[in-house]
């Protein structure tokens, strides 16, 4: 490796390597994007908040595609610039300050405004659920979901783990407590369409991820704890629960059934189901 | 002020296992951890293969592979907790048994004392003993997969409740717990390692080396030892306190009213989340402590191979302290949608899009480095330069999930998969690779095949990006990560070609590592012959011989008379001045240096 003339070896291989930057990353990670939104991308959103997030990730996408472009460009066009040059010696520059200070201060700005979105977003996502919201308690276990609606008298009967019986009580209400005499329980959730519903979580188990892709929706379940979510779903359908958080060998069939229809429809299937 | 050892160069006479085994010598030491960590690599990369069998194909029956794994394979399909604990191992090892093992205790064993001009590590015996406690937490670690139950269930972050209740899942028995003791062991070692390292860069400096004309390998390194001082304990107690759930009846991290098999258990008043913060404590900058020395030895690498001094010294030392300091604030971003309360979200947002700001200092130094530059493409530069890209790309997709509505969707999807595998896995393993190819002279004394090298990081750069950029789009679509089938989800239908692609790509690159083995055994013997600085780089290491001796530096310690990035000096012979180059024979180029003094 003595210093001196430049192989032509070393110049095909500077060529070659920005060719493949500008190729495969720029040209290619470009279009496979272009090409994965309409084949991989999110599935068509349905619910209120669900545009705010994607609108997010859009502004995103392209704030940081655009970096993406140009940080590899900018690294294709050095290493060409190196491979076709001749024996010159590199310049001996290493400071200025301005330049510097010019890509530490525009990142921070350019942070600083997709923080402030983001925080607006975070904060409407976790604002207090409107009073009319439907109330319904979902409980994760190994691997299934498990559904309850207050009943007649818009209260939650208590939980005693201790009183769980697969057969009679899977919910494991406590009898004692009359609020829980007309609870409804059941396997599938039924959600009105355009009704905001609040979600509180709960875990028989170990920990579980109440994820319905199409809602923009995910919260970790938590034995130990009560975690509510809220949401309005906006278009009626079928759709699934995924499970998000590894939770045993049955984590992938963890699925739960989600039916969005309209108030009539919700009243007379919840008045089937058995108190 | 260095420390000189006058009986260092004193004549030795060491029998076979203090020098190459029982050795207390940082090169060997840090030539055994760098073995030992590839031998780790591969086992880890045969893990990655199993689960791309898995989801590439689900449900395939595999001959080969169930007779050789029999108890992960039933009537020759992969069992679903076999595939659990596959994913488990190997992010353990990749994270902690590779990555970790092989920059800290490979790369800050080898280069500290050479690039400090000091004759070994302060504390010899306390770094032989870092290293022997890998080989036993490995040996236990791996015994897991070989107990009843099989290998733990509960992937590398072992969240609790799963991996605190042996009821919760096969894994979760006496695998989990030789998952638990192994980590204890490997933290110990871990904490030897940097209390060593930090002693050796404060204290043994040759004469002249201040801390402003130290290379930014050795800062990195040295940044790197104290995240590792400061952040491993926690994630220690929380070992033990997990150990004291599992086997003392304490309930540090499980609550009450947990049923299981129709079993009421009788814990009570823990709280899992506990878990998350104490692990994502340590977490989050252990995802530093893996990417902070390669970028100071990328660096290092850049400015060496572009006879070109790195562009923006101090804002690069800077950034390097930002992104540490900042990597203890930020944890949160992993629990955004845990329960954690929402406005802990925003405070953890707000700091973990602050550490994007360094990160893209250092990137844009990197391309003003190489400017105007006259670029080498030896195979450790043609790393350096993928490692740029992967980070970028790697740093980037880390603003949609530092950005917690975003974050809402994409959190534990195959989105965060591909974001931390090239950020801090694929970036992180460039990294060893342009370290190997470019220090291997210095530790064998014989050059690697440059033309093997090449091909070997053509087919792994391409290899990377096809294998790890498309699972972006599983994530986008929702597919869950650790799951073992994504067939059963109507939202995940169509997803089976690309996973399928995935799988070939990550088969090729795994094959493609052969190549380096190869080149790396066989230069190990048989290379040619390498000078003292076959880079004709400027730092103290290439001053020794290669491989430096015991002592490494003869009867005289060097002595610093420059900072560590005088290429391509306008008025000087050669385009590269060595920092023990006095300046009344070349002067030093002016607002370069930090000063003298020790």
């Amino acid at each position: 490796m003595a210093a001196g003339t430049r192989t032509t070896d070393e110049r095909r291989t500077g060529g070659f390597l920005a060719l493949l930057i500008l190729l495969m990353i720029v040209i290619g990670g470009v279009g496979m994007t272009v090409m994965a939104k309409t084949r991989w991308w999110l599935p068509p959103v349905a619910s209120a908040h669900g545009g705010d997030i994607d609108r997010l990730f859009y502004i995103t996408l392209i704030v940081t595609g655009l970096v993406f472009v140009l940080v590899h460009v900018l690294l294709a066009l050095f290493v060409w610039q190196n491979a076709a040059w001749g024996d010159r010696r590199a310049e001996h520059w290493h400071e200025h300050q301005t330049l510097e200070l010019s890509y530490t201060i525009i990142p921070a700005i350019v942070l600083a405004i997709l923080v402030s979105m983001g925080g607006v977003v975070w904060h409407r996502v976790h604002a207090a659920p409107p009073a009319s919201a439907l109330a319904v308690d979902l409980r994760g276990e190994q691997f299934a979901w498990l559904a309850r609606y207050p009943g007649a008298d818009g209260a939650f009967g208590r939980i005693d783990p201790a009183k769980i019986d697969a057969r009679t009580n899977p919910m494991g209400i406590d009898p004692g407590d009359p609020a829980g005499s007309d609870d409804i329980v059941t396997r599938e959730l039924h959600l009105v369409v355009n009704r905001p519903v609040e979600v509180r979580l709960r875990a028989r188990d170990v920990l579980h991820s109440f994820f319905v892709p199409a809602f923009r929706v995910k919260q970790d379940v938590v034995p130990g704890m009560t975690v509510t979510t809220w949401f309005t779903p906006t278009k009626a359908g079928d759709y699934e629960i995924a499970c998000a958080e590894l939770c045993g060998v049955g984590h992938y069939i963890m699925r739960g059934k989600i039916k969005v229809e309209t108030q009539e429809a919700f009243d007379a299937w919840l008045a089937g189901q058995k108190k | 002020m260095a420390v000189t050892h006058e009986h260092a160069h004193a004549e030795h006479h060491l029998s076979f296992v203090q020098k190459y085994i029982f050795s207390q010598d940082h090169k060997i030491i840090g030539i055994q951890y760098l073995m030992t960590s590839m031998a780790m690599a591969v086992t880890g990369g045969i893990l990655a293969m199993l689960i791309r069998m898995q989801l590439g194909w689900p449900g395939t029956k595999w001959g080969l592979a169930a007779f050789l794994f029999p108890g992960g394979f039933q009537g020759g399909q992969m069992k679903p907790d076999f595939y659990l604990s596959v994913v488990t191992m190997h992010g353990t090892i990749m994270v902690f048994f590779v990555l970790t093992t092989a920059l800290s205790g490979g790369f800050g064993n080898f280069l500290i004392p050479l690039q400090i001009g000091s004759r070994d590590m302060a504390f010899p015996w306390l770094n032989m003993m870092s290293y022997w406690l890998y080989p036993p937490a490995i040996v236990v670690l791996l015994a897991a997969f070989l107990v009843s139950g099989g290998a733990p269930n509960s992937g590398w972050t072992a969240y609790v409740p799963l991996s605190a209740l042996k009821e919760a899942s096969p894994g979760s028995g006496l695998g989990q717990t030789l998952w638990l003791i192994s980590l204890a062991l490997l933290i110990v070692a871990f904490l030897f390692g940097s209390l060593n390292y930090i002693t050796t860069i404060l204290n043994m400096r040759a004469r002249g080396l201040s801390m402003g004309r130290l290379p930014l390998t050795i800062w990195s390194l040295f940044v790197t030892a104290i995240l590792m001082l400061l952040s491993f304990p926690v994630l220690f107690a929380a070992v033990i306190m997990l150990l004291f759930d599992r086997l003392a009846g304490t309930s540090f991290f499980v609550p009450s009213g947990i049923v299981i098999g129709g079993q009421l258990l009788s814990h009570t008043g823990g709280n899992p989340l506990l878990w998350q913060h104490m692990f994502w404590f340590l977490g989050h900058p252990e995802v530093y402590v893996l990417i902070l020395p390669p970028m100071g030895m990328v660096s290092d690498i850049l400015a060496t191979h572009a006879r070109k001094p790195i562009f923006g010294y101090r804002f690069m030392v800077g950034a390097i302290c930002a992104i540490a300091l900042l990597s203890f604030l930020v944890w949160g971003h992993h629990m955004y949608t845990s329960g954690m309360h929402p406005l802990v979200g925003m405070a953890f947002m707000t700091t973990t899009l602050a550490i994007a700001v360094p990160s893209a200092v250092k990137t844009f130094n990197w391309l003003a480095t190489l400017w105007r530059s006259r670029i080498r493409f030896a195979p450790a530069m043609l790393f350096a330069l993928g490692f740029v890209s992967l980070f970028v790309t790697g740093g980037l997709t880390g603003i949609f999930l530092g950005s917690p509505p975003i974050d809402i969707y994409m959190q534990d999807t195959f989105f965060v998969v591909a974001h931390f595998h090239f950020v801090m896995a694929s970036a992180a393993i460039f990294g060893v690779f342009a370290g190997t190819y470019h220090w291997f002279p210095k530790m064998f004394g014989r050059m690697m095949n440059e033309r093997l090298g090449r091909i070997h990081f053509w087919l792994t750069f391409i290899g990377i990006y096809a294998t790890f950029f498309p699972m972006h789009f599983a994530g986008i679509q929702g597919m869950m990560r650790r799951i073992y089938s994504p067939q059963l989800y109507a939202h995940l239908k169509g997803l089976a070609e690309l996973n399928a692609f995935v799988s070939l790509a990550a088969f090729a690159l795994g094959l493609a590592q052969l190549i380096f083995l190869v080149n790396l055994f066989w230069s190990m013997f048989r290379g040619p012959r390498a000078e003292r600085n076959p880079w004709e780089a400027t730092t103290l290491e290439w001053q020794a011989d290669s491989p430096p001796p015991h002592g490494n530096w003869g009867a005289h310690l060097p002595e610093v008379h420059r900072w560590a990035y005088d290429y391509s000096l306008p008025d000087a012979k050669d385009d590269y001045v060595p920092q023990t180059v006095p300046t009344a024979q070349v002067p030093a180029h002016r607002g370069t240096d930090g000063g003298g003094g020790g």
